[in-house]
């Protein structure tokens, strides 16, 4: 295809992606450099007969001209990156001298907002991602061994956790496990403790998550395995029978090597997914006990005062995380690309 | 016979396997079904701290409308919270994202696939980073120019929005479609004297529908479960059904308000239900369509 060809198909789609994706991103990374105007106040004083008096006041004329001569705001350099909001130096720092074990500093470090919600975000990621890809491996293998008119329905019914809303989905979980529901009535009676609660149990609520978590994503890991089962060359599953493997050896010899690049392609993909976890915070009502990076983003650009800046720079950082979770894609598709050519 | 025999599965692995299976299919539907029947009755009895089996029988429903049934939970959300309108806002905006998004999608795959100059490869890598960014951190850099031009919380806006985020998974999944696709097909029309969009006209676009269908079912996803866009930059008369969910929790939490949200939620996974029913051979397809082949 002509150079001029591809670049009249190409434009709408690449004007929409540089115009909505691209300029933002520049538009952040500029905001977390800059933080708002402070207003100008102008101190008058004013003289009567029973002395002076000091006021200040905001001049609205100077900080409208200060505003509409530096739109962006003060620069700031890194000062919202080091801020207590987002990287806490000093807090850090300060924890590192006066705490004398590691489990005393790590707790400190726990209650500054940023370190919370990057805590739980790994957490989250790493411990979601390795248990869906096990839990879809698992219904896989059951799924293949069932009758053709059986399957569809089947599948039919794993397909729902992936496909519903995540907000009304994690909601729909939260209903039932809350104090007052069915399952947390069921693990009130199992623990034999009726005073535990989701709302009262960082524990609890971090398990819940997490079950969410793989709960919504493991269909996808499912229907993927299922896929590639499918391809599963049955030869060499033959010549392993002959060979006398036992099931679980046909299992882990023939099977698991053969869907391996399906397990590192849907892990990868999961690993970016998972990292954003935001909507299941907001549905289980979870800010008390966990927070995600998304959410403090969500939470300083909600409600009446929108910190643009503060969110720009948990924006930066997360970017920043997804590129490092994005890199052995990237080498991949690289490697892959090479390959062809 | 004797190979049959040999893959007969031994009789405590066939059960182990079942009970697995049912306990999964119990954990993937049961929550939806439960909540469909409680959304018709009371707060009392949906959230039982007497005994549970209340969500069950109705009992606080029955005391309260005479009926263990009710459907107040639904004409609280549809007609007092204007619930209708959220619904109505959801469909302009997945109608006019998938429209959008499929059109443009289609140029651009379809130019990625025939081409094979060295840009293509740089402008795909560059949609993988863009499909892996967290759109919610793209929000703060919309709001200032937004509010400045006064776009901020009209449909369009959120329209334009969602079209371009979900612009780099469209692309990577149709330029995979257009690539099963024959060259040899476009390139004869080519050499009968079609231009490249004539060929693309009249040999290509009769023949991509498929991969364009399973293309648009994700692009309404996309759009249809959005939370962080749309609930940043819809203001309050144009919010689309997930937001408006989220906002019958925020307000204070009254009897009738949860209950609101909860036939709201049923409300919203009813169009998902029937969509994976016509279509789950497509969805599963387009799930796979990336990870087999790479």
């Amino acid at each position: 295809m002509k150079h001029r060809t591809f670049f009249w198909f190409f434009l709408p789609t690449g004007l929409a992606m540089l115009i909505f994706i691209a300029a933002p991103i520049v538009s952040v990374v500029m905001q977390s450099f800059f933080v708002p105007h402070e207003a100008v106040l102008v101190e008058t004083e004013n003289c009567g007969p029973f002395g002076c008096t000091k006021s200040v006041t905001i001049d609205q004329e100077a900080t409208e001209q200060l505003r509409a001569n530096n739109p962006l705001g003060r620069f700031a350099g890194l000062d919202i990156y080091l801020d207590r909001g987002h990287l806490a130096v000093s807090e850090v720092a300060e924890a590192w001298r006066e705490t004398d074990s590691l489990g005393a500093f790590f707790s400190d470090i726990g209650d500054l907002p940023f370190y919370r919600a990057l805590a739980f975000t790994l957490t989250y990621t790493f411990v979601v991602t390795p248990l869906l890809i096990a839990l879809g491996f698992a219904i896989a293998l059951a799924v293949n061994s069932l009758t053709q008119r059986l399957k569809g329905v089947v599948i039919f019914f794993s397909l729902l956790p992936m496909i519903v809303t995540p907000l009304v989905g994690s909601l729909i979980l939260f209903w039932m496990i809350d104090s007052r529901g069915v399952l947390g009535t069921l693990i009130q009676y199992l623990a034999d403790d009726p005073g535990l609660s989701l709302k009262a149990s960082t524990s609890l609520m971090w398990g819940a998550l997490i079950t969410y978590g793989v709960w919504h994503s493991a269909p996808f890991a499912f229907v993927v395995f299922y896929a590639g089962l499918q391809t599963v060359p049955q030869d060499t599953l033959e010549s392993a029978r002959i060979d006398g493997a036992s099931r679980w050896q046909q299992v882990w010899y023939v099977i698991v090597p053969h869907l391996m690049p399906l397990v590192t392609f849907v892990a990868l993909i999961q690993l970016m997914d998972n990292f954003r976890v935001f909507e299941p915070i907001v549905g289980f009502n979870a800010a008390a006990h966990a927070t995600s990076l998304s959410w403090i983003i969500f939470n300083d650009l909600g409600g009446e005062t929108r910190q643009l800046s503060a969110a720009a720079t948990t924006s930066v950082l997360t970017i920043l995380g997804v590129a490092i979770l994005l890199s052995p894609v990237l080498v991949r598709t690289w490697r892959d690309f090479k390959g062809k050519a | 016979m004797a190979a049959a025999s040999a893959r007969r599965r031994p009789a405590p692995l066939v059960l182990l396997s079942t009970v697995f299976l049912i306990l999964w299919l119990l954990a993937a539907a049961f929550p939806f079904l439960w909540t469909a029947w409680g959304s018709f009755k009371v707060e009392l009895d949906f959230f039982s701290i007497t005994d549970w089996t209340n969500a069950l029988t109705g009992e606080a429903t029955e005391n309260t409308y005479g009926r263990p049934f009710t459907g107040a939970g639904y004409f609280g959300a549809w007609i007092q919270e204007d619930f209708w309108r959220a619904a109505l806002n959801t469909g302009l905006v997945c109608f006019f994202v998938v429209c959008t998004s499929l059109t443009i999608g289609t140029l651009g795959g379809y130019a990625l696939s025939r081409s094979s100059h060295n840009y293509v490869f740089w402008l795909l890598i560059t949609a993988l980073i863009f499909r892996a960014m967290p759109p919610i951190t793209l929000v703060s850099g919309y709001l200032p120019p937004f509010f400045q031009w006064n776009l901020w919380g009209h449909l369009p806006t959120a329209i334009i929005v969602l079209v371009a985020i979900n612009q780099p998974f469209t692309l990577w999944m149709l330029h995979s479609f257009f690539q099963k696709i024959p060259k040899d097909l476009d390139e004869s029309a080519r050499v009968d004297g079609c231009t490249q969009f004539e060929a693309f006209r009249f040999v290509i676009i009769p023949v991509m529908w498929p991969g364009v269908i399973t293309t648009g079912l994700f692009s309404f996803l996309l759009a249809y479960n959005d939370f962080a866009v749309t609930a940043m930059l819809l203001n309050e008369n144009n919010r689309t059904m997930v937001p408006k969910i989220a906002a019958f929790l925020g307000t204070t939490y009254t009897e009738g308000n949860v209950m609101f949200a909860v036939a709201a939620s049923v409300s919203a996974v009813i169009p998902l239900f029937l969509l994976v029913m016509v279509f789950q051979r497509q969805i599963v397809s387009g799930l796979t369509a990336g990870a087999v082949k790479g």
